[in-house]
């Protein structure tokens, strides 16, 4: 069963959980045992200070933590219910699309960029016009791209480079997506409308969004999860948490006492 | 399941072709390893009859080839190469002699040149002359040999000849000069990665206390880079030893066992090149012949892996004080 | 005191000097002596024309067709060769893998070991070795591959070629960012998807510095051909791989040492020199600059 591709036919509700999952690194311990879950309809965000472990543990999800050989993972996560070790390895980072905190357009075109996932598994000189033109419609990116396909990507802005890593990994039509601080360089109106794109997007399918901004949590997120030193210290509706937080820390984190 | 089967079969294709592409990638990378391997076992197994064949070992053992041997009866002992002969002579000295002459000549003009050229474009230089002087090292050390030697038998053994009027046209001098030329280049390139590894901070410090750029490189970036000036040293003569056109064409090519420098010699790399065209395949000059490259193989690979080492530690350590 | 540290500072400062200026004016004077003598033989006859009348005559044609002839059989060996195993030390091995560190040591060994070394192993090893196992097998003992060939001779000199090749190439791909995989391991791809449609593109440029410094580095070797399958005069051309050929730097050589009349081959080899070291200058200065080009690149981070 290790090349299982697709955990569930399409229509069931997509889901990612992650159970008691830890993460060594040689001496230290980068995840001390975390469980947490998001489900389609939902954005879930994590906070937390750097260093907590949230960029591990989004890694951990999409199984690029096993490119860094010095990490130890132990726990299981679950896609769909399955656990993600079943899955030939290619084909479940399909399903799981990440967005990188910076923005990195492969050195090729618009077109190329949007298509180079699809085109690993179907044949090379196949045209995606459609998924092309559906993905950048989902990412708020259309109108800008659709006469600059054939342009090199890297002409693009900074917000729109990022917008097409996003509309890249949509073009897969994952099951997750999941964004490692996807707005951290950007100016507000770039940032406005990936989270407007993250709102529709929501709709068909789950997303983890790692922020160190708690402002966009607040604005963006519909749960919200505190990370500290590797410890998920709380997680709740994002309203409760931001007006009741239950634990002294979150509440330090997120009024900006925290040291 | 329909949808799955599908996706499972799109699959295959790319799963074959990363374990295909692994197996050939690994298998390439070996072949460096697997050549030394197999250069050592089958330039050794051409030279393993003289330890082992008694009938090459009539002709050329370990002993008649480091001891002197005696012509005929009454005649002296001596050390002679002559192969080719009614009695052949295998003495390997009159060889080791003019390489290890010739090598040192060679690096006796080298070093010294290289590592200031190298200090000096590394440390103060002003831009112009380091654009000069880099690219001409490796114009230099993109000459083939072969057109060095043609220069050296040509044209300088004349000029040489024409001020000093030497006994021998072609001698040690005249080859060690040409060789010097192939072995700059590897000593400048060493050296000047081992003065820049240096950090900045030996140099600020040392300025910061009042010491001029020049007692900055000569007492600072000089000793700290020491090891690796050495390791180039002993690289650049892994690479004199074994180098073979320049001294097979200005270096004479006479077996002579003498000290003198205006002497012509015979150096190993050329008694192959010279002898192994006309050579008998199985005889014990073919062996013989083997048996000097073996022995120049496992000497420069000794060199390598020892320079290679130092130089390594070397960077390591000033990295790590940085 | 002042004073003294002045002195010896300034000699310093001369020695250096000096040490330059000899390094330059050798090479300055090779370069033009070379280019004085040989700039009037070089015409298109002598580069389209046979050698005539003992090597006092003619020209190199066959020279030069069989150093091409040669390496562009060392290419395709080495650049497949060269490339992979720059792509397993820094793509496939696990950081601080001790085979890799085996790889890179015999990659630098190799580097090291004398050319006429390279020769011996290419008549054991190759003609003797492979060629008659061959000739046994296919051909019932005939002697068709046991012999100096430039097949034989081609692949002794990838073989020397090699480092050169890895070096560049490794050079190239430590310039690609590490986002790049990221991103394509991160849309699915295999590791092998990754290298063949990021990873090489983005690296073809060191390859290419890699590749022609080592043509020019082959293009010039005489010791590991002179037993492996040039030939000392040979008119035709080589047409099948276990032909023998006639190569640019052996016929240097050859003119040089075993001339009869020395004084009448004298415009030819210089000639001949020329030829050859423009050829390789052109190939290193080529290689230098896609060098730069591809250093620049990585200092702008793209």
């Amino acid at each position: 069963m290790a090349d299982k591709t697709r955990a569930r036919e399409r229509g069931t509700p997509c889901e990612i959980r992650a159970e008691g999952l830890r993460v060594r690194a040689g001496n230290g311990e980068i995840l001390k045992g975390i469980t947490l879950a998001a489900r389609q309809g939902e954005i879930v965000s994590i906070i937390g200070p750097a260093g907590a472990g949230k960029t591990t543990f989004l890694r951990c999800l999409d199984r690029m933590a096993e490119l860094d050989l010095d990490l130890a993972v132990e726990g299981r996560v679950l896609l769909d219910g399955c656990p993600v070790e079943e899955f030939n390895v290619a084909a479940l980072r399909r399903q799981v699309g990440m967005v990188f905190s910076v923005p990195t357009p492969l050195p090729m075109t618009v077109y190329e960029n949007l298509v180079f996932g699809i085109s690993l598994v179907a044949g090379g000189r196949d045209r995606f016009d459609e998924q092309v033109e559906k993905a950048l419609r989902a990412a708020c990116l259309w109108d800008e791209m659709k006469d600059r396909l054939n342009e090199p990507a890297r002409n693009l802005s900074g917000g729109q480079q990022q917008r097409l890593c996003l509309a890249r990994s949509l073009a897969l039509e994952p099951r997750v997506l999941l964004l490692d601080e996807p707005c951290s360089g950007l100016d507000p109106i770039s940032t406005a409308k990936i989270e407007l794109a993250l709102q529709e997007l929501k709709q068909r399918l789950a997303v983890i969004l790692v922020t160190n901004n708690v402002k966009q949590a607040a604005r963006a997120s519909d749960r919200t999860a505190f990370f500290l030193f590797g410890e998920l210290i709380e997680v709740g509706p994002t309203q409760r948490l931001f007006t009741t937080p239950t634990d002294p820390r979150t509440s330090d984190y997120i009024t900006g006492r925290f040291g | 399941m329909k949808n799955l089967s599908m996706t499972r079969a799109a699959e295959r294709p790319s799963v074959w072709s990363d374990r295909v592409a692994r197996g050939l990638i690994t298998a390439s990378a070996m072949v460096a390893i697997v050549s030394l391997v197999l250069i050592f076992i089958f330039i050794g197994k051409e030279a393993l009859p003289i330890f082992t064949s008694a009938e090459i070992q009539e002709e050329a053992s370990i002993g008649k080839l480091f001891l002197p041997q005696s012509a005929g009866e009454g005649a002296a002992a001596e050390y002679t190469w002559q192969p080719v002969s009614e009695l052949p002579k295998y003495s390997l000295l009159p060889l080791l002699v003019g390489t290890l002459k010739v090598t040192v000549i060679a690096s006796l003009i080298a070093v010294p040149l290289a590592v200031l050229a190298a200090l000096y474009t590394a440390e103060f230089a002003p831009v112009w002359v380091r654009e000069t002087v880099k690219p001409a090292i490796e114009l230099l050390a993109g000459i083939p040999s072969v057109v060095v030697g043609f220069f050296c038998l040509m044209v300088l053994a004349d000029w040489l000849q024409g001020v000093f009027g030497w006994a021998f046209r072609l001698n040690a001098v005249t080859a060690g000069i040409g060789l010097s030329l192939a072995v700059i280049p590897i000593v400048y390139t060493v050296c000047e990665d081992a003065f820049s590894s240096v950090p900045q901070a030996y140099r600020d410090g040392s300025v910061a206390m009042g010491a001029s750029s020049w007692q900055t490189a000569s007492r600072v970036v000089l000793p700290a880079a020491m090891p690796g000036v050495l390791a180039a040293c002993v690289l650049g003569f892994g690479r004199a030893i074994g180098e073979t056109m320049i001294v097979l064409m200005a270096s004479g090519n006479a077996a002579i066992l003498s000290l003198l420098p205006t002497d012509s010699i015979r150096t190993f790399s050329a008694t192959i090149a010279a002898e192994l065209g006309e050579v008998v395949v199985g005889s014990a000059h073919y062996h013989v012949l083997f048996f000097i490259g073996a022995f120049l193989f496992v000497i420069t690979f000794t060199i390598n892996l020892f320079g290679h080492w130092w130089v390594g530690r070397l960077q390591k350590k000033l990295q790590g004080a940085s | 005191m002042a004073d003294r540290t002045r002195i010896v500072g300034g000699a310093f400062q001369a020695l250096c000097i000096l040490a330059c200026t000899l390094i330059v004016l050798m090479l300055a004077v090779i370069l033009g002596n070379i280019l004085i003598h040989g700039l009037g033989t070089v015409t298109p006859s002598f580069l389209t024309k046979a050698p005539e009348s003992g090597m006092t005559g003619g020209g190199i044609f066959p020279a030069i067709f069989g150093t091409f002839a040669l390496v562009v059989l060392m290419t395709i060996a080495v650049i497949p060769l060269g490339v992979a195993t720059a792509i397993y030390m820094h793509e496939y091995a696990p950081k601080r893998s001790r085979l890799v560190h085996v790889v890179r040591l015999a990659i630098q060994n190799l580097a090291g070991v004398p050319a006429i070394v390279f020769g011996l192993f290419g008549l054991g090893f190759f003609i003797e070795f492979i060629g008659r196992g061959m000739d046994r097998v296919l051909y019932g003992g005939e002697l068709v591959y046991g012999q100096p060939a430039i097949v034989w001779a081609a692949l002794t000199l990838a073989l020397l070629t090699m480092p050169t090749v890895v070096v560049a190439t490794e050079e190239a791909l430590r310039a690609i960012p590490q986002g790049y995989r990221e991103v394509a391991y991160s849309l699915g791809a295999t590791r092998w998807q990754m290298i063949r449609r990021v990873v090489l593109p983005q690296a073809v440029g060191g390859i290419l510095t890699g590749g022609i410094l080592a043509v020019s580095r082959g293009a010039g070797e005489v010791a590991p051909v002179m037993f492996t399958g040039a030939a000392y005069f040979l008119p035709e051309l080589p047409t099948r791989l276990n032909s023998q050929f006639m190569e640019l730097g052996y016929h240097v050589y050859v003119m040089t040492t075993q001339s009869p009349d020395v004084e009448a081959t004298k415009p030819i080899l210089y000639a001949t020199v020329l030829v050859l070291l423009a050829l390789t200058f052109l190939l290193n200065f080529s290689a230098i600059m896609i060098r730069a080009q591809v250093r620049k690149r990585m200092r702008h981070g793209r």
